[in-house]
């Protein structure tokens, strides 16, 4: 490969990115055990909900694990968003811009972090889910399907990290941020179906909230098996996300990079 | 391998919204040449350098490095500068060989040679032992070695360095001084150093720039700048306290009085006499001293006639933070 | 010659943490923003859940969920407090109050006053979004005052509990400690349904936790039909009680060590 194409340099960006990730416990573990103490708690807390008319699955297990990988693509923005800002904080940022790298390959590269977060979060939070009882009415391929797409998931959120450390360039300030975006993921169809929210105002916002759509494909692949509505909205939502931050975030790269 | 242009910069000017941090700058400095850019905190000499490393663009004026204009061949300048700017920019994360690995991967360097240019730059700022460590084990000094060295992986024929020393014990930055030294001379690298450190302008550099408030004061050779001044300090400690007063009063017939260590006079010597004549008038005067000293001018004593205050470095000079 | 009480020590402490955080807005933000969300979430998402047969409450679904949210919002904000503790030592400033007070204990006190301020603050405002979006308020005045009050209890338990923490290891790293314990008692407990409608091992850990009681009393107060409020009120001031022990004996050891 030619050392300086972009996919070698989005290789060695990435390859940095899962390194420094892979080696911060205090990284990795809070996004595996907090959704894990909240599945536990809320599938137990929320088993009632099952007698609801209407509800769609006798396990409401089954119905919020897609939450667990939604919070984890949380926690990979916050992780991505952070790295980030460290970099442009501590000049390694400048580093970078110094050498024939380019912008494409940093904001690309930068990303593989939150992709080894991801696959390491889905992994986990599928195989708790499956040894409690979850089972998939996609079968096998569903399995694959959620995990593609709960990388995805993880991976638009990153991107949202990112856009908001270059926009930023303070961890402090990236961190600060985060509560907005957790506040798409409650006001959303996290905990009940979209159809089952009687509260109206509440019922609308979920509704234009993409959120409940990456929610409900993921959660569609559980209960219901292939629905094709469900997974075009959510991958339409996810690739989505992705291109509209990392649009954002070239714009703001090239103003933070103000290199010749 | 010299290189064939050195640094040049005509009217360079950078502003920030309402403020000018650099107000017009020329310099010119020659292949091979170790050039000292000394200035206070906030005087421009940061801004400069970004600008002449492409990562900021003038506001006005034009810059060549290495032959190449920074605006319109930015990509080209980047490929023949190495630059290790005032933070040490590192990841903790990452061992030194994986930051001379990312860096010189970055930069095109093939595989093989990859492995053995690695090798050769940590031997050569001695961190080969630490070098599968992760770089949040490093002392500073080591982080700055490292820095270094990151910035020698392409054999850049231009070296920045933005206060390289700040922050490091006196063995480590004179480890610093040496290979700086030695990349001007055997490897006829040019190398642009700012620093706050005057002692590391006159050791290292064969001309200095003076930078203050966005312009350059004076600039010369250590020695032009400071004959130019011409002003030795002459300080005397009084053989009895009481007797600091009289002292003072010989003193100041030579000269204005300037900053002395407590318990004694300094006088700075404008022509008025010398070191002898000084003596004589203690004499006459009857005042005994237990102590006489005659001090140079330094670079210090240039950059308070050329600007009206002291470089802040000068305390630190002794004993760095 | 200094003639300080420990109401001095708490008071001069109080001010202080009060000027922090209306010098710096933004650290209301986290303790305004967690509660409102929930409260949004739950009693905006969740409201079908009144329907599940057997919920056996009289207010809506609202008032149900505010009481929950009110007592977490009350628990966390002592946790908040215990971060302004352990960050008070990393940068130093606690030592300067070791060596300043005369009433050490004023200094525990001065915490839990200025977590009680903020928190009020935050009451406040979860009350008049709870009332715009018209929760049902069966109790009268002094059940309302009942809840409040018992509220305040619980926001005294999680300073104190945050600030053993705080003054045993003396940095932020030791947050999840603080929080993780408040988090498991608040969310094992009758958050979305009554404890009649838990079933499974969250039944039987619900049924033991003490959070349960003064939740269920809380629910009672609101809805006008007080349900074991005396035994909430002696387990969360046994409680209390307790925790002040386990703090004021982290804060002689913070003294032997960080002097």
């Amino acid at each position: 490969m030619n050392q300086q194409s972009l996919p070698h340099q989005i290789a060695e960006i990435a390859s940095r990115s899962v390194k420094r990730t892979l080696r911060q416990p205090g990284v990795l573990i809070p996004p595996l055990t907090f959704p894990l103490m909240l599945m536990a708690v809320n599938s137990s807390g929320l088993r009632a909900a099952t007698d609801l008319p209407g509800f769609p699955t006798d396990s409401f297990l089954s119905f919020f694990l897609p939450f667990s990988f939604m919070q984890g693509a949380l926690f990979a923005a916050s992780t991505a968003g952070t790295d980030l800002a460290r970099d442009i904080d501590t000049g390694f940022l400048n580093r970078l811009a110094l050498t024939p790298m380019r912008g494409t390959a940093l904001l690309v590269g930068q990303l593989g972090g939150a992709t080894a977060m991801g696959v390491v979060q889905a992994l986990v939070y599928l195989g708790v889910g499956l040894a409690f009882g979850v089972r998939f009415e996609s079968g096998v391929g569903g399995v694959l399907m959620l995990l593609v797409l709960a990388i995805l998931i993880a991976i638009g959120w990153a991107s949202i990290g990112v856009w908001l450390a270059l926009r930023t360039g303070s961890g402090e300030a990236v961190q600060s941020q985060f509560p907005m975006l957790f506040f798409l993921l409650f006001i959303s169809s996290m905990n009940m179906p979209r159809d089952l929210i009687e509260v109206e105002w509440f019922r609308a916002a979920a509704t234009l909230n993409p959120v409940s759509y990456m929610i409900e494909g993921l959660r569609s692949l559980i209960i219901e098996g292939w629905n094709a509505q469900a997974l075009a909205l959510a991958l339409t939502m996810t690739i989505g996300l992705v291109v509209l931050a990392l649009g954002l975030s070239a714009v703001a790269l090239r103003e933070r990079m103000a290199r010749t | 391998m010299a290189s064939a242009r050195g640094i040049e910069a005509h009217g360079l000017v950078r502003e920030f919204k309402n403020v000018k941090a650099v107000k017009g700058i020329d310099l010119e400095v020659a292949p091979g040449e170790i050039y000292g850019f000394l200035g206070p905190n906030g005087a421009g000499k940061s801004t400069t350098v970004h600008m002449l490393t492409t990562l900021l663009p003038p506001t006005a004026g034009t810059a060549r490095v290495a032959g190449y204009d920074v605006v319109a061949d930015g990509p080209k300048v980047r490929a023949s500068i190495g630059a290790a700017l005032q933070e040490a920019a590192l990841d903790p994360w990452l061992t030194g060989r994986e930051h001379v690995r990312l860096q010189s991967s970055l930069h095109g360097i093939g595989r093989r040679e990859r492995k053995e240019r690695g090798d050769e730059l940590l031997e050569r700022v001695g961190l080969t032992r630490a070098a599968d460590r992760k770089v949040q084990t490093y002392s500073g000094g080591m982080k700055r070695r490292l820095d270094l060295a990151l910035a020698l992986v392409h054999r850049p024929t231009t070296l920045f360095l933005d206060e390289p020393t700040t922050g490091l014990d006196p063995q480590s930055r004179s480890a610093l001084w040496n290979e700086v030294a030695r990349l001007a001379r055997d490897e006829g690298v040019t190398v642009f150093l700012t620093t706050q450190y005057l002692e590391e302008a006159d050791v290292l550099a064969r001309r200095v720039g003076i930078i203050d408030l966005g312009r350059i004061v004076a600039e010369g050779t250590p020695e032009e700048l400071k004959a130019e001044i011409a002003k030795p300090t002459v300080e005397a400690s009084p053989e009895e306290p009481s007797e600091l007063g009289a002292v003072a009063a010989v003193l100041e017939q030579f000269g204005e009085r300037t900053q002395g260590a407590p318990g004694r006079v300094a006088v700075r010597l404008d022509g008025k006499g010398d070191l002898a004549d000084v003596v004589r008038a203690l004499d006459a005067a009857g005042v005994g001293v237990s102590n006489l000293q005659l001090h140079a001018a330094s670079l210090d004593d240039v950059f308070l006639a050329k600007t009206g205050h002291r470089l802040e470095g000068a305390e630190d000079d002794a004993a760095p933070e | 010659m200094s003639h300080a009480t420990p109401w001095t020590v708490a008071r001069a402490l109080a001010w202080r943490q009060m000027r922090i955080l209306f010098k710096n807005p933004s650290l209301f933000v986290p303790p305004m923003l967690f509660p409102l969300m929930s409260f949004t979430a739950f009693a905006g998402g969740l409201s079908q859940m009144r329907h599940v047969p057997g919920f056996d409450f009289e207010g809506g679904y609202t008032s149900f969920q505010f009481v929950f949210v009110l007592l977490q919002s009350a628990a966390f904000g002592g946790v908040f407090t215990g971060f302004g503790i352990a960050r008070d030592f990393e940068r130093g400033f606690a030592r300067r109050l070791l060596i300043a007070s005369q009433r050490r204990s004023g200094l525990v006190a001065g915490y839990a006053l200025a977590a009680l301020l903020r928190w009020s603050m935050v009451a406040v405002m979860l009350t008049i979004v709870a009332l715009v979006a018209r929760m049902e308020i069966g109790g009268n005045g002094v059940d309302i005052f009942g809840l409040y009050l018992l509220a305040v209890v619980v926001n005294m338990l999680g300073v104190l509990w945050a600030a053993g923490i705080a003054f045993r290891f003396r940095s932020v790293q030791a947050g999840p400690l603080m929080q993780t314990p408040i988090f498991m008692l608040l969310f094992l407990a009758p958050v979305y349904v009554p404890l009649g409608l838990l079933t499974g091992w969250i039944h039987a850990v619900a049924s033991v936790n003490p959070f349960t009681a003064f939740v269920e009393a809380g629910r009672g107060f609101i809805s006008g039909d007080p349900y074991h409020s005396a035994a909430a009120f002696g387990i969360a001031l046994t409680m209390a009680a307790l925790l002040l022990v386990w703090a004021l004996l982290g804060l002689r050891r913070a003294e032997r060590t960080a002097a």
